[in-house]
């Protein structure tokens, strides 16, 4: 059995039966989902923990699902890596890469829908939905073909073919809105409001965001049961960055890490910064802006989770740092260069947020640093094609000699 | 004619210039809109309400543009839904 309790309006403190419901009813605000954590404090520990599967559900109980019902992927426990490289350039002595690009369909968002795609088949839905620039369409349709559910995602029509196809692949109905975002927002609200369908990121939203809490436990045991002194998270809605410090002290509040002293910091791009701005100004209160950037997946407008973001910010002793659109490129090179690793453009504003925090000292030097990298860079090749650049030849050694004599003294004089 | 009552949940976000203008007031008055305000907050620079409007559905339609038009930005009580 699920440990869950309730759910519970972050606004007013309402409290509702476990239902596919996700606004309360007298404010309008936001639920979330409550757990009995004196029922999760008799059973779980460190060890349950170790001897459970390598994914997310090593920690089920701490998610809204009965482990029997998980609609398993093999999600999570993707790669924690020493940064050494990176972390010279950067001047940071402790850095660590969370690598979340390597999920089964490329992103963190498999940790979301995981859960989203479990509750909705537990509360009989046969209709798996979502309103999308990508990432999620891609999770969703993945796991929407391995529930056997009718799977519907809807995007604006101009959204870069890769992504359409890496949604399409899995048999999904893609429904290509002719409009902007705002009026897909709109469009899926009502379809929410109106058929039996389950929009994860709508009426399964308070379970879907629970999912993101993975991210938190499995960086704190690789890190062998402790904290990292300072996160550095993408930010799109808030969802993530909020969940994350949800998850760190969750953990802290159950015995399993000492302390929850992280400082968490959020990157967003500097085309749709409205948390970062929020943060400079000093106010919890987001600003909706119109996106124009470059980190199409971090495009929100009107982040939902914006003013919790700021308190997270607050509760945490951390910070907001927004990435020139001009250095998400450079970011993602950085990474790639020193650490091997492929990011999409939204790990390129985390790089670059990373770079930024690290020079101003919000960073300190020995801080034992994680930074989030969410989704890969084969998602956004478009953005990073015009840096790759290949020697042409022919097959004869002569030419490629020649051809690679020109290459050195075109990159020396570029570098002069 | 048939009439469809509806509900829609809202929020309006109002720039520093129209904060002080009474919108919601006008909304109703203009269109035959019943306004239910459930939670807000105003401030020097900017201010939002979440509301809930009870009306004809095209009647609510004319009176979201006529807000719009007006500079208020509207949108959905959940904040943006696309996700990357
Ligand atoms: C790759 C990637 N990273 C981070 C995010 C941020 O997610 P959130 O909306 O939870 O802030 C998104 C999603 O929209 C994403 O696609
Ligand atoms: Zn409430």
């Amino acid at each position: 059995m699920s440990n869950v309790k309730s759910l519970r309006c972050r606004e007013c403190g309402s409290e509702y039966p476990v239902e596919p419901q996700y606004v309360c009813d007298f404010c309008f605000g936001p639920l979330e989902v409550c757990y009995d954590y004196d029922a999760v404090a008799r059973d779980i520990s460190r060890e349950r923990i170790t001897k459970g599967p390598l994914t997310m559900w090593r920690y089920h109980d701490l998610l809204p699902v009965d482990a029997e019902m998980a609609l398993d992927m093999q999600t999570g426990f993707t790669p924690l890596v020493r940064a050494k490289n990176l972390g010279r350039l950067l001047g940071l002595n402790n850095l660590y890469i969370k690598n979340d690009s390597v999920n089964p369909t490329f992103s963190f968002k498999d940790r979301v829908v995981s859960v989203a795609s479990a509750k909705a088949l537990e509360f009989e839905f046969d209709t798996l939905a979502c309103a999308s620039t990508g990432n999620l369409a891609g999770s969703v349709s993945a796991h929407g073909a391995k529930a056997g559910m009718n799977t519907m995602v809807f995007f604006p029509s101009d959204l870069e073919r890769g992504k359409i196809l890496g949604a399409g692949i899995y048999g999904a109905t893609l429904v290509a809105v002719d409009g902007t975002y705002d009026q897909v927002n709109r469009l899926c609200s009502e379809l929410a409001d109106n058929h039996r369908w389950a929009f994860v990121n709508i009426n399964m939203r308070p379970f879907y965001s629970e999912g993101s809490k993975t991210l938190a436990y499995e960086v704190a045991e690789q890190l062998g049961w402790r904290a990292p002194d300072a996160v550095v998270v993408p930010g799109a809605s808030g969802s993530l960055f909020t969940k994350i410090w949800k998850g760190l002290n969750e953990l802290k509040d159950l015995s399993l890490i000492e302390t929850a002293h992280t400082k968490m910091h959020i990157a967003q791009a500097e085309g749709c910064s409205p948390i970062v701005t929020a943060y400079d100004e000093d106010t919890p209160h987001v600003r909706p802006v119109t996106p124009d950037t470059i980190a199409k997946s971090l495009a929100i407008g009107n982040p939902a989770d914006g003013f919790y973001s700021i308190k997270t910010i607050e509760n945490s002793g951390g910070s907001a740092v927004a990435a020139p659109e001009e250095e998400v490129v450079e970011g993602i090179q950085l990474l790639a260069e020193t650490e091997g690793i492929f990011t999409e453009t939204a790990g390129g504003v985390v790089i670059s947020g990373l770079r930024k925090l690290a020079k101003s000292g919000k960073i300190q030097p020995d801080d034992l640093t994680v930074a989030y990298i969410t989704g890969n860079g084969l998602k956004t090749q478009e953005v990073v094609e015009p840096v790759v650049d290949p020697v042409f030849t022919t097959p004869a050694y002569e030419d490629f000699m020649t051809n690679m004599a020109a290459r050195k003294e075109r990159n020396g004089a570029s570098h002069g | 004619m048939v009439r469809v009552m509806a509900r829609r949940r809202v929020r309006f976000t109002f720039p520093e210039q129209l904060i002080t203008e009474p919108l919601i007031y006008n909304l109703g008055r203009k269109f035959e809109i019943v306004t239910n305000i459930r939670r807000a907050n105003v401030q020097e620079r900017v201010g939002w309400v979440v509301l809930e409007l009870e009306g004809d559905e095209d009647e609510i339609e004319r009176g979201l543009e006529w807000m719009i038009a007006a500079g208020v930005r509207v949108d959905p009580i959940t904040g943006d839904l696309i996700e990357g």
